[in-house]
């Protein structure tokens, strides 16, 4: 048999070229398929019910993001960002405030930093969350999704009172936040700490030492950290396969160098680390979020910011730690109100790259695990 | 009357019709189980719905009739109304039985459930081998599907099925073997594949297979619970129609009345597969203790038990009938579940009557009648309790992967019972 680690990629534009063999079958999974969340299309490459390799074929959700943005300007473009990731909309909307902000040279007043930081770890239990649910899902364990999805809720009503919105906020604007938070804020988020605490270890209670789910996880997908490092992956699956890279702790933004937290890492790199590396990054949340509820100060929540925002001649990178890994945004600023260019470096879609190198030699049941735990969201990877 | 039709009535042993020869009421016989196990499918498609949905912190069908008791109704109405679509490239008339097999499969198995001593079609004297071959027909339905649809998805998930259920079958049969083993022990030392003998084999020494030679018996019965499940293709060994995974499995390119027959034949095998594990480890139809409270006042309170089950039952529809919301919109829902309290109290009713008419044990028809209705009774709890457990397993537990569940199908399930046997006849040697 064939070692699959050995095989070239799938070379599907050039049909001519035979690369079946006679035992070999392809398979379109997608784009519309249960597990592949959203619009992925994946080609498999199949002898019998094992993986010999695979495309991702990508772009049914792509709406040019990057091209509207040199069409807009800095404010209007903020709305924007929030559809891409939708699911963790308020870690977009901090990168692409900040690094306006950076481009501006300004810097928004503490008040501001620390709803910043409660709201976006908020987003990062909620986005966790969702992709238990639907990891969960995948796996054939269906019952954990209502789970999260009614805790998650409480999350999106805290997020619907700050700014009216659930899902696409746009709560914060380039310069501070919009809005100051509302009557009993830090209650309602204190509430929800102690609330969502118990629910963690429910999840867990279902999962963790479910042999099932062992079975099906542990040693599935294994990425070591040097392969993981060759191909951009970041964030949890970064993480699981022990690298301890985060950039809240290496390349501290927004007010996350007054925190204390811990950055989980995993030591195989498989499916079973990286579940036990989101779990233990939701509690760390918890850390956060009652930290930053505890010590928000007082004071304005918007600095000085021109009406109209016109940066100054120049470039700039900066980057987050989204959810799903790094989240960075390249700006060119050319001195006018809109951006020359923008361009956004998504963590899925570098992530998603990974799904080849992970899944090969594995079984059709092991692809839609590993695209499961690689917690893609397919409106950031096709922007 | 007919002598055809009161000679069976008339005769004084309880026997089954099959046995009798008597082919009208054995054809009787084989109406009322089609149209029981009918309904028991619409039943346990209710039940699965709402069980699992309140698991899962949700409500379940809430619309179609009070707590959505008619969505299955529906469901079924709505299914035979759907175009019936068959692939232009499928195999058509391969496309076309492939349903009927599996259910044609599902179905024959009932003719030796063993409902009663004499509440069966026939008492076949190979029942457990007819029944074990005839189940195993089943998985002739699924792969024929998968291959007529002549499309990636099915095609895999029918060879998975087969794979699965052909491995699972070996470890089951040797479990059932056990059980059989365990039957040889009385006086004459032969044992019987009559699924009846089986039954009357665990009262007449007194004990439950399930209990017998403990942990023997629990073992065998713990590998046949496991191997059911994956025989029957349900969570957590659904990979044949693993949703997540291969869209539907092999009836991906079935639609409309097809697709339901498949559903009720998984349905109907989820029936009778705990039929059988009933039959051969839970005392079939005897109600619990038979010997230890064996005096005829046990007997009585015993078979009060139907009654009471109604009333439960009819008493958790007047809860519902009391609690639903005081509005106009309400009224037809509040209507009907208030008439279907009453079905169920007139039921029980009934069920009282009978139990307390025929409460002496003589040969009367109340008391035959009484005898009977206890039989069904206790075996159709029984099966209700495994029908119970497919629901909570399916909530509960992710699915195992393909190579995972060979691997403990051949690795673990098949020495294990295969142990099991030889360790049963040893000591079945030993105590006799």
């Amino acid at each position: 048999m064939t070692d699959p680690k050995t095989l070239s990629p799938l070379d599907l534009d050039t049909p001519e070229k035979p690369f079946l063999d006679a035992n070999e079958l392809v398979i379109n999974m997608g784009p519309q398929h249960p597990a592949t969340h959203g619009v992925l299309r994946v080609i498999l490459r199949l002898d019998g019910e094992r993986v010999l390799g695979l495309e991702c074929v990508i772009g049914y959700l792509h709406r040019g993001v990057e091209k509207i943005a040199e069409n807009r300007t800095y404010t209007m473009f903020n709305p924007y960002v929030d559809r891409m990731d939708y699911v963790a909309a308020v870690s977009n909307g901090l990168g692409y405030c900040e690094a306006v902000e950076k481009l501006l040279s300004v810097e928004a007043p503490p008040r501001a930093q620390y709803i910043r930081v409660i709201l976006t770890e908020l987003n990062r239990m909620a986005s966790h969350q969702l992709w238990l649910g639907t990891h969960a899902l995948d796996i054939g364990a269906i019952t954990p999704l209502f789970y999260t999805f009614r805790d998650r809720e409480e999350i999106l009503k805290i997020f619907e009172k700050y700014c009216g919105a659930r899902l696409t906020t746009h709560a914060f604007r380039i310069g501070g936040c919009q809005y100051e938070t509302y009557a009993g804020f830090e209650k309602e988020v204190k509430n929800f700490l102690t609330f969502v605490a118990p629910k963690i270890d429910e999840y867990e209670e279902l999962l963790t030492t479910n042999r099932i789910w062992i079975e099906r996880t542990r040693n599935v997908g294994v990425i070591s950290a040097a392969d993981a490092i060759a191909l951009g992956v970041t964030g949890p699956v970064l993480r699981a396969s022990g690298v301890k890279w985060d950039l809240r702790k290496a390349q501290p933004y927004a007010a996350y160098s007054e925190f204390d937290f811990e950055i989980p890492v995993g030591t195989n790199g498989d499916t079973y680390d990286r579940y036990l590396v989101r779990m233990a990054e939701m509690r760390q949340s918890l850390r956060i979020i009652e930290q930053a509820v505890n010590r928000i100060p007082e004071g304005p929540i918007m600095a000085k910011v021109p009406k109209i925002i016109k940066p100054p001649v120049g470039e700039i990178y900066h980057s987050i730690e989204a959810p799903k890994g790094e989240l960075g945004y390249f700006i060119v600023s050319d001195g006018s109100t809109q951006p020359y260019r923008l361009r956004v470096r998504p963590p899925s879609f570098v992530n998603l790259q990974a799904l080849d190198t992970m899944v090969r030699g594995l079984l059709v049941a092991d692809v839609v695990a590993v695209i499961g735990t690689i917690d893609i969201v397919l409106g950031e990877v096709d922007r | 009357m007919p002598n055809f039709i009161m000679s069976y009535l008339n005769s004084k042993d309880a026997i089954t019709p099959g046995a009798a020869g008597s082919q009208f009421w054995a054809l009787v016989y084989v109406f009322i189980i089609f149209t029981g196990v009918s309904v028991a499918v619409m039943a346990m498609n209710w039940l699965e719905r709402k069980a699992l949905a309140h698991f899962q912190i949700r409500l379940g069908p809430m619309r179609v009739g009070p707590h959505g008791l008619l969505q299955p109704i529906a469901d079924a109405i709505k299914l035979m109304l759907k175009e019936d679509i068959i692939p232009a490239e499928a195999d058509q008339f391969v496309f076309w039985v492939a349903p009927l097999i599996g259910l044609l499969a599902a179905f024959t198995v009932y003719t030796v459930i063993p409902f009663g001593p004499s509440q069966a079609v026939s008492d076949m004297n190979i029942g457990i081998l007819f029944m074990l071959g005839v189940s195993s027909l089943g998985v002739l339905g699924i792969v024929v599907a998968g291959w007529a649809s002549n499309s990636h998805y099915p095609l895999i998930g029918a060879l998975r099925s087969s794979a699965q259920m052909v491995s699972y079958e070996v470890a089951m049969g040797l479990a059932v073997v056990s059980a059989i083993l365990m039957t040889s022990l009385n006086a004459t030392g032969t044992g019987t594949l009559s699924m009846i003998g089986i039954v009357q084999a665990q009262q007449q020494q007194g004990v439950w297979f399930i209990f017998k030679f403990f942990p023997l018996g629990l073992i065998a019965f713990g590998i046949f619970a496991i191997a059911m499940i994956a025989e029957t293709n349900r969570a957590p060994f659904d990979m044949a129609e693993a949703e997540s995974e291969l869209t539907a499995g092999y009836h991906t390119e079935y639609s409309g009345l097809r697709w339901s027959l498949f559903m009720l034949a998984e349905y109907a095998a989820m029936i009778a597969v705990s039929s059988i594990a009933v039959a051969l480890w839970l005392g079939g139809w005897m109600r619990p203790f038979p010997n230890l409270l064996n005096a005829p006042a046990w007997d009585f309170i015993f078979s009060l038990f139907p009654a009471l089950t109604f009333f439960g039952l009819a008493a958790i529809a007047t809860v519902g009938v009391v609690r639903m919301p005081a509005h106009s919109f309400f009224k037809i829902q509040r209507i009907g579940l208030a008439a279907f309290a009453a079905l169920l109290g007139f039921i029980a009713l009934v069920l009282l009557v009978i139990a307390i008419a025929g409460r002496s044990a003589d040969a009367s028809v109340a008391a035959r009648f009484r005898e009977g209705i206890d039989y069904v009774y206790w075996f159709v709890f029984k099966v209700a309790i495994f029908m119970y457990l497919f629901i909570w397993y399916r909530a509960t537990w992710p699915r195992y992967r393909f190579d995972q569940l060979m691997k403990i199908g051949w690795k673990v399930m098949l020495p294990i019972s295969l142990v099991v046997l030889i360790m049963t006849a040893i000591v079945g040697v030993l105590v006799s």
